[in-house]
């Protein structure tokens, strides 16, 4: 790795003062990604700002009915807290479904959010990539691109957001808490992450200077009907080809209101909220979960090599909609 | 030639104290920011048995307790863990007295080379801390972050069922 200089700060606003002061500083979590990216100098960190004394560890409920995960709770105590496995089981199935437990103990909600993409063009400093030297090109365009996106990306970026646990946030609705130098402020989830467009080195809309503090999950958590889906190329610790999040609201056969989104698809959770709108007053049976998922496929675009996404995603999507209508259990 | 280690550091550099406790035993050491937990246990304790695979978590080799805890030393730095219990393969077993899931290893012929070993145990033994192996499925599904190349995997997953007590089959 190379040198850096480290600090670990015990007030918010003494992380926030520090990362504006600093040249080059990040904010380190879990550090799982991070350290990992610093070691194949793919980023290369001047400063470290450790946020691990800071009060953002606890998972309490919010006034409205809603649940609050302190942005420094890890990945292992989110899912196996008691009220995110109750009230949030598919939050809980998608975290469980990422990484391993040793990363999962280590990795925080927050760096969880803001982890970069796998694309090995992204991690290879021997080839061009935009989104880490921008104008550089993209190496996955013409080149292997069978774990690529088929949502939204653009001719300078078609990798990846790679989180499992964001596809679930997304379709929960969750909201990012995050505290900068202009203070406190909310933003929906699906606004929280970025499509590439020309901007590929940017992942996230948060500034240099800002923290996460929570991420808050509405009251409606889907818990009676919802599931998560991840198929990737071996059983376990691999990353999603395709995932799926789903909930659905049932009365009767009759669907209230609905929550879809995909993963491994695109440069963000991918949310579909047209397809969501599809499924309210509708019969939860497998025609309609056919007709919703050929609509969000519709405006899929593929590379050379993963066309095949397009039909895995179409069957997944059906297969986690039956899944959840049946209670959650694959 | 000479080799650049991290005491040639340039003194510009800040290294921080840390107090770890290290298999019961208190150490307080400087240490360069950028020391991972793995490198100080072997190349300042002294304490080998913890292994250096990828060094990228990708293949659990490194696997040590924290605070009774699994995680990868590679992918944390020392002094990220300043104050914390941190538990290695050398401080599982009670003088001659081996830890339960050493001997089950050994009974069950959970290994061949034997490079990634010191991970699955201290994995397993972490797990078991986390009460999580409830299942066959449990120990293969939570297992799966430490990587035996030798495949020894269904001796690995009879050795932990043993200790564990987990039952056959699928996780409710």
């Amino acid at each position: 790795m190379n040198p850096f200089s480290y600090a670990k700060p015990g007030q918010l606003a003494e992380a926030v003062t520090a990362a504006t002061s600093t040249e080059a500083a990040k904010f380190i979590g879990g550090g799982t990604n991070l350290l990992d990216l610093m070691k194949v100098n793919v980023m290369r960190p001047r400063h470290l700002i450790d946020l691990n004394n800071l009060p953002l560890r606890t998972i309490e409920p919010t006034a409205d009915g809603g649940l609050r995960l302190g942005a420094l709770a890890t990945n292992a105590e989110t899912a196996y807290n008691a009220q995110v496995r109750q009230r949030y089981p598919m939050l809980s199935d998608a975290i469980l479904a990422g990484a391993s437990a040793q990363l999962r103990n280590m990795a925080t909600n927050g760096g969880n959010l803001l982890q970069r993409t796998r694309c090995y063009y992204f991690y290879d400093t021997g080839t061009p990539c935009n989104k880490r030297t921008p104008g550089e090109g993209c190496s996955a365009l013409q080149g292997f691109n069978r774990i690529h996106a088929i949502f939204g990306a653009s001719e300078q970026c078609i990798a990846t957001h790679p989180s499992d646990m964001c596809v679930a946030l997304a379709a929960l609705r969750a909201v990012v808490r995050i505290t900068g130098k202009n203070g406190e402020r909310t933003i929906p989830f699906d606004d929280f992450h970025r499509l590439p467009g020309d901007t590929p080195h940017l992942d996230a809309n948060l500034a240099e200077d800002e923290v996460i503090t929570a991420v808050d999950l509405p009251p409606e958590g889907f818990a009676d009907h919802s599931a998560y889906l991840k198929l990737r190329d071996r059983a376990s610790y691999a990353f999603a080809l395709v995932s799926v999040a789903v909930g659905l609201d049932l009365e009767g056969e009759t669907i209230r209101s609905a929550a879809l989104a995909l993963g491994g698809v695109a440069h963000k959770p991918w949310r579909d909220q047209e397809a969501e709108a599809l499924l309210v007053g509708k019969t939860a049976n497998r025609n309609q979960f056919t007709i919703v998922a050929d609509a969000v496929l519709a405006n899929a675009r593929p590379y050379r090599d993963n066309a095949f996404k397009v039909e895995m995603a179409k069957r997944a999507i059906v297969r986690a909609l039956e899944t959840a209508r049946e209670g959650g259990k694959q | 030639m000479s080799l650049t280690t991290v005491q040639d550091a340039p003194a510009l550099v800040m290294k921080t104290r840390i107090t770890l406790q290290i298999n019961g035993t208190s150490y307080t050491l400087d240490v360069a920011p950028w020391t991972s937990l793995l490198d100080l246990l072997r190349e300042y304790i002294g304490l080998a048995g913890t292994k250096k695979g990828c060094d990228h978590g990708q293949c659990g080799a490194c696997t040590v307790l924290a605070d009774g805890k699994p995680i990868n030393s590679c992918l944390t730095l020392a002094t990220m863990r300043d104050g914390q219990q941190i538990t290695t393969i050398e401080g599982l077993s009670s003088g001659e007295q081996l830890h339960p899931m050493q001997q089950a290893f050994l009974d069950y012929d959970g290994f061949q080379c034997g490079y990634c070993t010191p991970g699955q145990i201290c994995l397993a033994v972490g797990l078991l801390n986390q009460n999580l192996l409830k299942t066959t499925d449990d120990i293969r599904e939570l297992m799966s972050g430490t990587i035996c190349r030798c495949g020894a995997y269904t001796n690995i997953v009879a050795a932990v069922q043993e200790v564990s007590g987990a039952h056959e089959g699928a996780s409710k």
